[in-house]
């Protein structure tokens, strides 16, 4: 028993992303038909020349019909899943495995997400039947228990964190603002982030991340025949998914200062893509910073930074576009969008798009290394599913 | 009419070996009522919760005195004018709150004031639980808004050493128009006071002729109290008993400072006069409410021990909320809906089989590594053993939170909704909801389970346990600061 590195087997070919966005005007299926039709266009291929679909939807579809109808694919094996805010990594580990095992030459993964038919505030959530003893807090509630556990564990002034977690959302909206498929595309002050209104416990409306619509695609293929389709392949190097018990609410030894579940994920990820300083080997790192202190604290979790110290290090700019490891210089959750079940291939497309140098104005620094990290985090601290991939540009 | 004293009636058991009074945390300056429709009133109201209802405030008036007595509670008499559910058993939901054992009754007395006294003399024929509970309202601005009250008292009836014995009981029925109320309408109505006054000065004579025909001493009552909803009926029966017994009229003040808490009052009374009573006085509770009730005790040489928190001490706590806040609080008006989905109706099969952890607040202990957690599980969380627990109670344990936030965002019927970790002093950690909050709140702040209403979906109640902080120090003088506002 053991689980084993496919470092090197699969690579993605193409990739379609539409922008992430209050889509008033657009249905899922017509989401899911503009990445698909971008991947496509991308690599010259056709829906009948892809072998196998996974569709990674959080709330808007059920079952492989919600991409088999909207794309008219006829007599092809297509399956949804659903994984929280690892969907649509989901989506991609599925693809790839079916392709690794030598089950299908071509498959195709795509995340869609339709969150703004709902007319409510924030994300919401589908709930299986309960007795209602389940406390109903909203996802901010969950991830601002982080912030006080972190200043208390740590003894970090109250405007010190504040000042690291207001640097996380400025440093992402000004990615943010120089990408064309961000959902907001506006630098903030810091004053105005610091300013908006409170939603739970120390968080504000700027310390979210915004509510979109949004899909995004990927093909993949045999890593060896990746450059008959294309001069820009990526190449899958680790898919690494923990999913956590659900027990931090209970376990006395849990502090909400750390995600265990990414611990154990980043770990598996660095060895299974042969990793040992993930802070100078990577490239980039796309991260779910779904609240602003999640990212201080997943920058311990990844292992960027010593324990009690990311905070320091978010304000000393070591994560920003320019810094030593840009995090989320496509604008993230926070500026992008997070649109649940396109999130995970998202993230994807813009380290594909770093990693070949196609980035634009927002371009980092540091894409000859190679390597980039997508990581998503579903569920809440104390009980969630973690994500990690590692993705290159070159073989071995 | 009926009559019976000590030598007639038959009694299973022998006194009150328990009793409790529970205040809810807020209170209501009348004034301010009388304000909203350009009148003038003096004294406060007790207020129960958004949360509080009479099936919770019976919990939580119950809770102590049943607690390490599960199995010697022979019956539970539920009584209340404000009841949750018709149909429905509301005494049940009380019984399983209170984790008793399954073979006993559970049954409401009700809708009228006069099931409080009821109650207790059921309670005292065998040996059961009598809890008078009750949630008081009445047109906006109107004198029963005013002058109403919420509270519950709980009293266990019993033969293992009593605080007080029973040493007499007698009932006289009436009918006539005093009070009425179209059930689930707060809007009562009244008939002119003298009508009343007059029926119950009658009724009063009566009662009084039937305990000494059965060989009661009235000379020898060291105290009495008076309970029923027609103040001037009952102003008038003090006197006339006064005169009669030559004793000392208890909790004549009580209305005054909590409102008249209707079916509830009669417990109110009685626990105020059982907290002054000293060991061999001779205590007279009446009812006025449809008829005359009585109950005659004699406290024992145990009654100074028996006490839980005197109603007086409750009575000078409490946290001054404003009107508004209370026909919030009540759905005399409605507030702006949240932008968020309504809450789902709990599952009745799947709350039936979670009830244990549901309603009474139990969990599991692992055998092999003996951490607690809730509800019982099959598997352990820590050293994944699987179907090795023993039950575990976290009612009335204190905990301490953990960590907690403050959810501007999340469905609450009070916004906002304030969740927390909470790690019991015996171990187990959980999350529930906090309630009865006075902001700031602190990590490392004691707070105890507290049995509480949730949404109300499809006519379902969501009961469920929260947890409160407990404060022991008197709130900071109020009005500019509510409970539900951040300091």
């Amino acid at each position: 028993m053991g689980q084993h590195s496919l470092s090197d087997r699969v690579a993605i070919i193409s990739m379609g992303c539409t922008r992430f966005a209050e889509h008033f005007d657009k249905s899922a299926d017509e989401l899911a038909v503009d990445a698909v039709r971008e991947a496509l266009d991308g690599a010259d291929l056709t829906s009948d020349d892809i072998d196998a679909f996974w569709l990674g939807t959080y709330v808007s579809g059920i079952s492989g019909m919600a991409l088999a109808r909207p794309l008219k694919l006829v007599g092809k094996p297509v399956t949804r899943v659903e994984n929280m805010c690892a969907t649509g990594s989901e989506a991609l580990r599925a693809a790839v495995h079916a392709v690794a095992c030598g089950a299908v030459d071509v498959a195709m993964a795509v995340g869609v997400e339709k969150l703004k038919d709902t007319g409510y505030a924030g994300l919401i959530s589908p709930r299986t039947q309960d007795d209602g003893t389940r406390v109903n807090t909203s996802a901010p509630a969950n991830f601002s228990l982080l912030a006080p556990a972190y200043k208390n564990r740590y003894g970090v002034a109250p405007d010190e964190f504040r000042a690291a977690m207001t640097h996380v959302a400025w440093k992402n909206h000004a990615n943010g603002a120089l990408n064309p498929r961000a959902q907001f595309r506006r630098e903030l002050s810091k004053e105005a982030i610091e300013r908006s209104p409170a939603v739970a416990g120390e968080l504000g409306v700027l310390d979210c991340s915004g509510v979109a619509d949004g899909a995004a695609a990927a093909i993949v293929t045999r890593a060896q025949d990746a450059r008959r389709y294309t001069d820009t392949p990526l190449y899958i190097k680790a898919l690494s998914l923990v999913t956590g018990d659900g027990s931090g609410a209970a376990d006395p030894r849990y502090d909400y200062t750390s995600f265990p579940e990414v611990v154990e994920c980043a770990g598996r990820a660095y060895v299974e893509a042969g990793i040992t300083d993930p802070r100078s080997e990577l490239a980039l790192a796309e991260v779910h910073d779904c609240f602003t202190p999640t990212e201080i604290v997943l920058m311990e979790d990844l292992g960027f930074a010593r324990r009690g110290n990311a905070w320091r290090e978010v304000l000393a700019g070591v994560y920003d576009r320019d810094g030593d490891l840009p995090v989320n210089p496509d604008g993230g959750l926070k500026s992008f969008g997070h649109p649940v079940g396109a999130s995970g291939l998202r993230m994807i497309y813009e380290c594909w798009l770093q990693l070949w140098g196609q980035a634009g104005p927002r371009q980092v620094g540091t894409a000859h290394r190679g390597l980039a990290l997508t990581q998503n985090l579903g569920g809440a601290p104390g009980e969630c599913v973690c994500f990690i991939s590692i993705v290159g540009s070159k073989l071995g | 009419m009926t009559a019976s004293a000590n030598e007639t009636a038959v009694h299973h058991s022998s006194g009150i070996v328990g009793y409790h009074a529970h205040l809810p945390a807020y209170r209501l300056d009348r004034g301010e009522i009388a304000a909203a429709v350009g009148a003038s009133s003096r004294g406060t109201r007790c207020v129960a919760g958004y949360d509080e209802d009479t099936t919770t405030l019976a919990v939580a008036a119950a809770l102590p005195v049943v607690s390490r007595r599960e199995s010697a509670v022979g019956s539970i008499w539920l009584a209340t004018t404000d009841p949750v559910y018709a149909d429905k058993t509301n005494a049940t939901t009380v019984h399983a709150a209170l984790d008793l054992p399954p073979g006993i009754v559970a049954a409401d007395l009700g809708a009228a004031v006069r099931s409080g006294i009821v109650a207790l003399l059921a309670a005292a024929r065998d040996g059961g639980l009598a809890v008078l509970s009750d949630r008081r309202g009445g047109s906006v601005g109107g004198t029963d808004e005013r002058d109403g009250g919420d509270a519950a008292a709980a009293f266990l009836f019993g033969d293992q050493a009593p605080l007080a014995l029973v040493t007499g009981t007698a009932s006289v029925t009436a009918e006539f128009i005093d009070r009425w109320r179209a059930p689930g309408t707060p809007e009562g109505g009244a008939w002119e006071e003298r009508f009343g006054e007059q029926r119950y000065a009658e009724l009063t004579r009566h009662l009084l002729s039937t305990l000494t025909g059965a060989g009661l001493d009235l000379i020898g009552i060291s105290r009495f109290a008076i309970a029923g909803i027609n103040a001037r009926a009952v102003r008038t029966v003090a006197g006339t008993v006064r005169k009669a017994t030559g004793a000392a009229l208890e909790g004549g003040d009580l209305v005054g400072l909590l409102g008249n808490a209707g079916a509830a009052q009669a417990g109110l009374a009685l626990a105020d006069l059982l907290d002054a009573a000293n060991p061999g006085e001779t205590l007279l509770l009446i009812s006025l409410a449809d008829g005359a009730d009585a109950l005659v005790l004699r406290a024992t040489d145990a009654i100074a021990d028996g006490r839980g928190d005197p109603l007086r001490a409750q009575a000078a706590r409490g946290v001054t909320i404003g009107y508004p806040q209370y026909l919030l609080w009540r759905g005399r008006v409605a507030g702006e809906r949240s932008r968020r989905p309504d809450p789902d109706r709990p599952s009745a099969p799947f709350a039936w089989r979670n009830r244990r952890y549901k309603l009474s607040m139990a969990g599991g202990q692992c055998r092999k590594c003996a951490a607690l957690q809730f509800p019982l599980p099959r598997v352990c969380y820590q050293c994944h053993a699987i179907d090795e627990f023993d039950s575990v109670s976290a009612s009335g344990q204190t905990a301490r939170i953990v960590t907690f936030t403050v959810d501007r965002l999340a469905f609450s019927p009070s916004p906002p909704l304030i969740s927390a970790i909470i790690e019991f002093e015996q171990g187990g950690r959980l999350q529930c909801e906090l309630t009865d909050v006075r902001l700031p709140l602190r990590v490392g702040d004691p707070v105890i389970p507290s049995f509480r209403r949730g949404a109300t979906v499809d006519g379902i109640h969501n009961y469920l346990w929260k947890a409160r902080p407990v404060y022991q120090e008197a709130p900071a003088p109020s009005g500019d600061a509510g409970p539900e506002r951040e300091n």
